[in-house]
């Protein structure tokens, strides 16, 4: 049984989101890039499979980008996917990436393809169902649990408001993985000397539009300055208001 | 006059008369996505495994440390240098380096890490014969067993090789007996294995042997307590007629002291390197806390006095972290060359650090005076709460204090570190002669301005290149008139040490804002030209106090006037304006929120 893992190359949780000049895109200068956390979660339940003894034959890492995404996925070799992938292409809006991963994807075999419930940078949610509609699979999202069951089927827990559903499905399925369904894991230094030598593929992106470019980013409005009034002042705090126009 | 050759230093000690090329130097940006990606694993186990559980490890529960030390152990993280073919990973130093560096910031665990990966295990590493490596070394690289080392003993710390512990050879010849007490030892409480020092018989010079803690005669005393790294285990050992076998005895007999005095020498400069991690810790919580922290309606980052304070800590651990890893690199250099020239690797190892002692031993001083004072300001910046054990100023500023004292007091090492400069010079190994005479020469003559050579820093790299001319004049002279009782004039070896110590942090500081104006481009260097700057003028005000001190104790009255005036000329600096350069420096920091240069 093969997995795929999606892997989205996202800045550093603490990243201070500063833009180019022309606003075009992210200023990339001094940012930590790192593995999407909730697709590290995906690669982190394949490889407690692979260790359960499930019978996973292969464990692929995929992600769509340039070469500076390269370090990213040697990362998740290091952790312990067995192989790399890397579509050659800017990621554009989510049904490109989507795109590019099911044409990738498609008769290759693979039972389960993990994908973070998000990525952490644009937060979109919207590859893992597009990928599952393209490759006409059934996907379970913000699982928080899974387990490979007889049958080649899989069971699953997922939030849903107030409350956890469970589902099951057979396989091959697409996994949008949400915090609970593993740990991270921290890479082994073996695993990081091994990274090196394991393979990793660049593969040509297929010709697919990307319908929605992005025109310009911004910042969000800055914060107004606080105006603070003494208790005994509760007019000076009526006038001011009365002066702004808002009572 | 020109006692300076431009050539890349690849002898220790040589810094003091040669000028290196900013691009042969190697700094921390130079750590290749590999390194990075270890030193990242390293810092999530910390952050996972690590800081959750601090308190109980500050609390010493029963089996936390060694538990912890075990799942290092599995990350591979406690064979770092130990070689492939014994279940390690034989990485480079400077890679081993790297790791002590992030562990730094753990205080109690990096003191257990420590000596553990160093003093622990290295020994057998090093000197160990085949059988003694391939039984020992899987088993301490992988933590399913601990190691301590027990040099010091009650009556013999700074003097080890004074130590009263036996061995006796037992009737049958099969065992040695070993019999005495040792003190101070590093995780004792839970160790396998320990490295022993005795002497054989009435020996004049140590033995060394490895014991393990089930051979029997052992016994521990009570956890030591201390004033901080309270989570370590450190206790005294004894040994009552301790049988270990013949093959158990490291090296050769009599051996012990030379192998104590190298693995002191990697200790010294992996200690530089474990403090660079405590200082980030530091400077970084005490710059999220001036941000936060708000007293007369402002946030207290936005005062002067708080913006020099973050700026001078950021300045001087940088430089400690640009000397750390330039010395490192240049033992890799040498480590390499020896390998090339038919070495065994371990013995390159250790001649390689050898030939590098003088830098081990000046960063062992610069790198735990450096920790000293930035938890002093951290502990400052925090004011009541930096005080109070509720937060982590409080227990970084107890933490710290250790470093000045294990792995050879900091009085020992600048003693160690003149004292082998003056023997290489005698030897000729070292040629400081021709230098200090030249210098002296120029005393006497028209003061030169040199010319003029355009570039990155090249105002500073003058003045730089002065201050080696004011070290070789006051320890020329010393050597001169007081060099054959300068083991009684010991402040004067302290005052050499300091300015010897402020030209080699001085110069790393240099070479690294210059190597990365010329990689990365003069203004994406910006901070980092500055830095340098900021410390070099202070290395000029310290250079030229201990040099002042130094003339006025051992000169004659005719001597003292030249030797001030030489020192005035080769302490001349133009007029910096550091304060703003710290602001720049603050500015940053607190935009960042956090230390990220
Ligand atoms: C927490 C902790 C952990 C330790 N871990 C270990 C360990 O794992 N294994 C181990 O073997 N040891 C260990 N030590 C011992 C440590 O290395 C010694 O404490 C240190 O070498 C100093 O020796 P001492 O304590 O006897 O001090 P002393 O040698 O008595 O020194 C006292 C003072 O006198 C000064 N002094 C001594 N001699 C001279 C001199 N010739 N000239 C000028 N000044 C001098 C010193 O610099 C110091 O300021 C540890 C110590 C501590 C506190």
């Amino acid at each position: 049984m093969k997995i795929l893992v999606c892997i989205s190359h996202v800045p550093d949780t603490t990243t201070k989101i500063q833009f180019e000049a022309d606003k075009s895109g992210l200023n990339k200068a001094g940012v930590t890039f790192i593995i999407n956390p909730y697709c590290e979660y995906g690669l982190s339940k394949a490889i407690g499979f692979q260790e359960e003894g499930k019978n996973i034959t292969g464990i692929t890492a995929i992600c769509v980008g340039g070469p500076e995404v390269e370090p990213t996925l040697r990362k998740a070799l290091a952790i312990g996917a067995d192989d790399a992938v890397r579509i050659d292409a800017n990621a554009g809006d989510s049904a490109f990436v989507a795109r590019q991963i099911a044409d990738y994807a498609r008769g290759k075999d693979f039972s389960i393809i993990f994908t973070g419930k998000e990525s952490i940078d644009f937060n979109g949610a919207l590859v893992p169902g597009m990928l599952a509609e393209y490759l006409g699979l059934p996907f379970v999202s913000f699982a928080t649990e899974m387990d490979l069951i007889a049958h080649e089927r899989a069971r699953f827990k997922r939030e849903i408001d107030g409350g956890e559903e469970i589902v099951e499905t057979a396989l091959p399925v697409v996994v949008s993985c949400q915090k609970g369904i593993a740990e991270w894991r921290i890479p082994n230094m073996r695993g990081i000397m091994a990274a090196r030598k394991k393979p990793l593929a660049v593969v040509s992106p297929t010709a697919v539009k990307d319908y929605t470019p992005t025109v310009s980013f911004d910042y969000p409005p800055a914060k107004g300055s606080c105006q603070y009034f003494e208790p005994a002042n509760a007019s000076g705090l009526v006038t001011a208001l009365v002066n702004k126009g808002l009572i | 006059m020109e006692p300076v050759v431009k050539q890349q230093a690849l002898k220790g000690g040589e810094f003091l008369i040669r000028e290196t090329d900013a691009r042969e130097v190697f700094i921390p940006e130079d750590f290749n996505e590999e390194q990075r990606m270890m030193a990242q694993a390293c810092q999530d186990f910390i952050n996972t495994e690590i800081n959750p559980v601090i308190e109980r490890i500050e609390h010493m529960e029963p089996g936390l440390l060694p538990s912890l030390m075990e799942k290092a152990g599995e990350l591979g993280l406690l064979g770092i240098t130990v070689p492939e073919e014994y279940g390690g990973l034989g990485m480079s130093f400077n890679t081993s380096m790297l790791i002590a560096d992030i562990f730094g910031q753990t205080g109690s665990f990096s003191t257990a890490f420590g000596a553990h990966t160093g003093i622990g295990t290295l020994p057998i590493q090093y000197y160990g014969n085949e059988e003694q490596k391939e039984k020992y070394l899987p088993l301490l690289g992988s933590g399913q067993w601990k190691a301590c080392y027990c040099l010091t003993e009650p009556d013999a710390g700074s003097d080890a090789n004074s130590g009263k512990t036996r061995a006796v050879l037992s009737a049958d010849g099969s065992h040695y007996l070993i019999t005495g007490q040792k003190m101070w030892i590093s995780n004792a409480g839970f160790a396998d294995l320990l490295i022993v020092f005795a002497k054989i018989d009435n020996d004049k010079n140590l033995s060394a042997f490895i014991v393990e803690k089930t051979f029997g005669g052992i016994t521990m005393g009570e956890e030591e307590k201390k004033l901080g790294i309270k989570g370590s285990s450190t206790r005294q050992v004894f040994f009552n007629e301790t049988p270990v076998p013949v093959e158990n005895m490291l090296s050769e007999r009599g051996n012990g002291f030379k192998i104590a005095v190298n693995i002191l020498n990697i200790g010294r400069i992996k200690l530089a390197a474990g403090v660079i991690g405590g200082c980030k810790d530091v400077l970084s919580k005490s710059v999220v806390y001036a941000n936060e922290r708000r007293q007369f309606g402002q946030s207290i980052s936005g005062f002067g006095a708080i913006k020099h304070k973050m700026a001078e800590m950021a300045t001087r651990l940088w430089v400690t972290e640009a000397a750390a890893y330039r010395a490192g690199q240049n033992i890799e250099q040498k480590i390499e060359e020896l390998k090339a020239s038919g070495l065994s690797k371990e013995e390159a190892i250790l001649k390689g650090v050898e030939q590098f002692a003088i830098e081990c031993a000046i960063m062992k001083v610069h790198g735990s005076e450096v920790l000293d004072y930035i938890v002093d300001e951290g502990v400052q910046i925090y004011g009541g709460m930096g005080f109070s054990a509720d937060a982590p100023m409080e227990r970084a500023y107890r933490d710290a204090r250790i470093t000045r004292i294990y792995e050879g007091t900091n009085e020992i090492n600048r003693m160690l570190l003149v004292g082998m400069i003056f023997k290489r010079a005698m030897k000729g190994e070292l040629n400081l002669l021709g230098p200090a005479m030249a210098v002296a020469k120029e005393l006497t003559s028209m003061p030169e301005f040199g010319e003029d050579t355009p570039g990155i820093l090249a105002e500073e790299k003058k003045v730089l290149k002065n201050l080696k001319k004011a070290l070789l004049m006051v320890a020329g002279k010393a050597a001169q008139d007081i060099g054959a009782r300068l083991d009684d004039e010991q402040e004067v070896l302290m005052l050499i040490a300091d300015m010897v110590i402020e030209i080699y942090a001085a110069e790393s500081a240099l070479l690294r804002a210059e190597k990365m104006a010329l990689t990365a481009g003069e203004d994406a260097a910006k901070s980092q030209l500055s830095m340098a700057k900021i410390y070099l003028a202070g290395a000029v005000e310290r250079v030229q106090t201990a040099g002042r001190e130094a003339i006025a104790a051992f000169a004659t009255d005719d001597e003292a006037n030249v030797l001030q005036m030489g020192l005035k000329r080769f302490t001349k600096t133009p007029l910096v304006n550091t304060v703003a350069l710290r602001r720049q420096i603050a500015d940053v920091l607190i935009a960042e929120n956090g230390y990220k240069l």
